[in-house]
């Protein structure tokens, strides 16, 4: 067996390479002095962090990620946990089905979403509004936040709320002091990943948005596809960064949930 | 199931805490979809017209070819090199299993641009993988490894591992870690106690991971967009060109209707074979 175990080692450290190394290049080029994207770098600086900060494109696309993100992440949470509540402790009739309808943007091709939302916007007037991109950060965020919640309600104890009323507590009261503390860590934890989703969201941005209305993804993508410098570099790798709180955050919420279970 | 309420208290309740997702579900995202394939049979005049042009223009046939093989291509690299990652992470220490989730993670929360973009860097002409592997004297002068096949299939594969690497997981876990023991001692060699035990506990995972690599890569159009060229163009691009640049909406609602298809298809097919839990998770 020890071959193979040596085998699968050394698959595992290419994957693990695989996966961080093109992310570590870029973190280490956006140190870099020279205008051009060679590796290593001649020199060290941060003047593509200066010029990031200086350009008036970069930050306002950063407002627009914001100003879209924050009410994605608030709707999808809300009207996400309030359907998985439905969904598995409602014992609705034909609750299965309508579960997995509300999936379909997962597997639906994102670019097949957003052509379907330009065209419906259009007669609408919503393409290129702040409002018309929150929906469809909506749409594509609510399935991830109803399928976190769900898990969690699923893996939480009803009789802890059976318990509550055999002691005198009414429904609600049980689902305020019970149900509700203990799918706190899930519900945020929803919504940080309906978060990180809305500002990593690229092709419906695309799609919807505008010239004047940019999210950094798009800016990103417009900057790529022409004569990037590493500016570009810099952005990815503050993105890179906000994924990386993101997901330690997240651990810590898991850590949480873990302990009172 | 129970049909209905089953203590009084329940009654309108749940439907109303459902209803705002459904709304927004289906005005949002079933309407505007169910629009863009309508289009399909209806623009620029009611028939089949669309369906036929895929048909006979040699350009769309050959991207949809070219979607599904490159689909098919990148299948296998994902799930060969997923398999013993997904196998340390369920039967490892738990050290190593901190370690590979957390290696695996990573990129499931950075963006797909992010990683694209630096999959651009690193492997451009005189990029680092190619600065390496010439330093180290595997090769002589560097290779193309970007806007090509090659740089479409590394991209790909790199952003699909984690959504094979997890469901292989969870199902391997499930795995009683004394049955390889048990048919070594009863004189299989590994190999053959892998085949005929292993392999096939771990096919339901293997096949859901299978499906959804496949399914998601042939809606893929940042990644071809990025690091392949004019050849690799997918139906995802192509798509985007319908609607964005030459606002032919009819051809574009047929091509997606084409894409939904065969994921409807897969989707089924898995279904059948696994069942639907193992796909929802």
């Amino acid at each position: 067996m020890g071959r193979w175990r040596l085998l699968r080692a050394l698959v595992c450290a290419l994957v693990g390479i695989y996966l961080v190394a093109p992310l570590v290049v870029v973190l280490i080029i956006s140190f870099s002095s020279a205008s051009f994207l060679r590796f290593p770098p001649p020199g060290y600086s941060l003047r593509w962090y200066e010029n990031l900060v200086r350009d008036p494109a970069w930050m306002d696309a950063v407002w627009v990620s914001i100003q879209i993100l924050v009410p994605t992440a608030l709707l999808s949470t809300a009207l996400g946990t309030a359907a998985a509540l439905a969904l598995i402790r409602g014992r609705l009739p034909g609750a299965g089905f309508v579960g997995a309808a509300l999936m379909a943007p997962l597997v639906v091709p994102s670019i097949i979403t957003s052509a379907g939302l330009y065209i419906a916007y259009r007669g609408l007037g919503l393409n290129g509004t702040l409002a018309g991109m929150v929906i469809g950060h909506v749409v594509v965020t609510l399935p991830c936040v109803i399928a976190t919640v769900g898990s969690a309600l699923r893996s939480l104890d009803p009789r802890l709320e059976a318990a509550a009323a055999t002691l005198g507590a009414t429904p609600a009261a049980a689902f305020r002091r019970i149900t509700l503390p203990l799918l706190a860590p899930a519900v945020l934890s929803s919504m940080l990943f309906a978060a990180v989703l809305s500002f990593d969201e690229l092709i419906v941005s695309l799609f919807v948005g505008s010239a004047r209305l940019r999210t950094v993804p798009v800016q990103m993508w417009s900057n790529i596809r022409g004569d990037f410098d590493p500016t570009v570099a810099a952005i990815a790798s503050l993105c890179f960064l906000v994924a990386l709180i993101a997901l330690a955050l997240e651990a810590l919420l898991r850590r949480r949930n873990g302990d009172r279970e | 199931m129970e049909a209905g309420p089953v203590n009084g208290r329940r009654g309108a309740g749940p439907w109303l805490l459902l209803l705002p997702a459904a709304l927004v579900m289906l005005i949002a995202f079933a309407l505007p979809v169910g629009m863009l394939l309508a289009r399909a049979f209806t623009h620029p005049e009611p028939g089949l017209q669309n369906f036929i042009l895929l048909w006979e223009r040699p350009v769309y046939l050959h991207v949809l070819v070219n979607t599904v093989m490159i689909a098919a291509a990148a299948t296998p690299v994902t799930l060969i090199l997923a398999y013993p990652v997904a196998h340390a992470m369920a039967h490892g220490s738990p050290r190593t299993r901190r370690l590979l989730t957390f290696l695996v993670l990573i990129p499931f929360w950075t963006s797909l641009l992010v990683r694209s973009f630096a999959t651009v860097i690193l492997l451009q002409r005189r990029g680092p993988l190619n600065t390496l592997l010439v330093n180290i004297g595997v090769i002589d002068a560097p290779l193309p490894l970007i806007y090509n096949l090659t740089g479409v299939l590394l991209g790909a594969v790199q952003t699909l591992l984690p959504f094979v690497i997890f469901p292989l997981y969870s199902s391997m876990r499930r795995i009683d870690p004394t049955l390889m023991p048990a048919a070594l001692t009863m004189g299989a060699s590994p190999v053959r106690a892998f085949l005929r035990v292993y392999l096939p506990l771990s096919l339901p995972g293997l096949m859901t991971g299978a499906t959804l690599v496949f399914i998601s890569m042939l809606g893929y159009f940042v990644i071809p967009a990025l690091l392949g060229g004019p050849r690799q163009t997918m139906v995802g691009q192509l798509i985007q060109d319908q609607v964005g640049q030459l606002g032919s909406w009819g051809v574009a609602g047929a091509l997606s209707f084409v894409l939904l298809a065969v994921t409807a298809g897969l989707l089924g097919l898995l279904h059948r074979l696994v069942g639907l839990k193992a796909v929802a998770r």
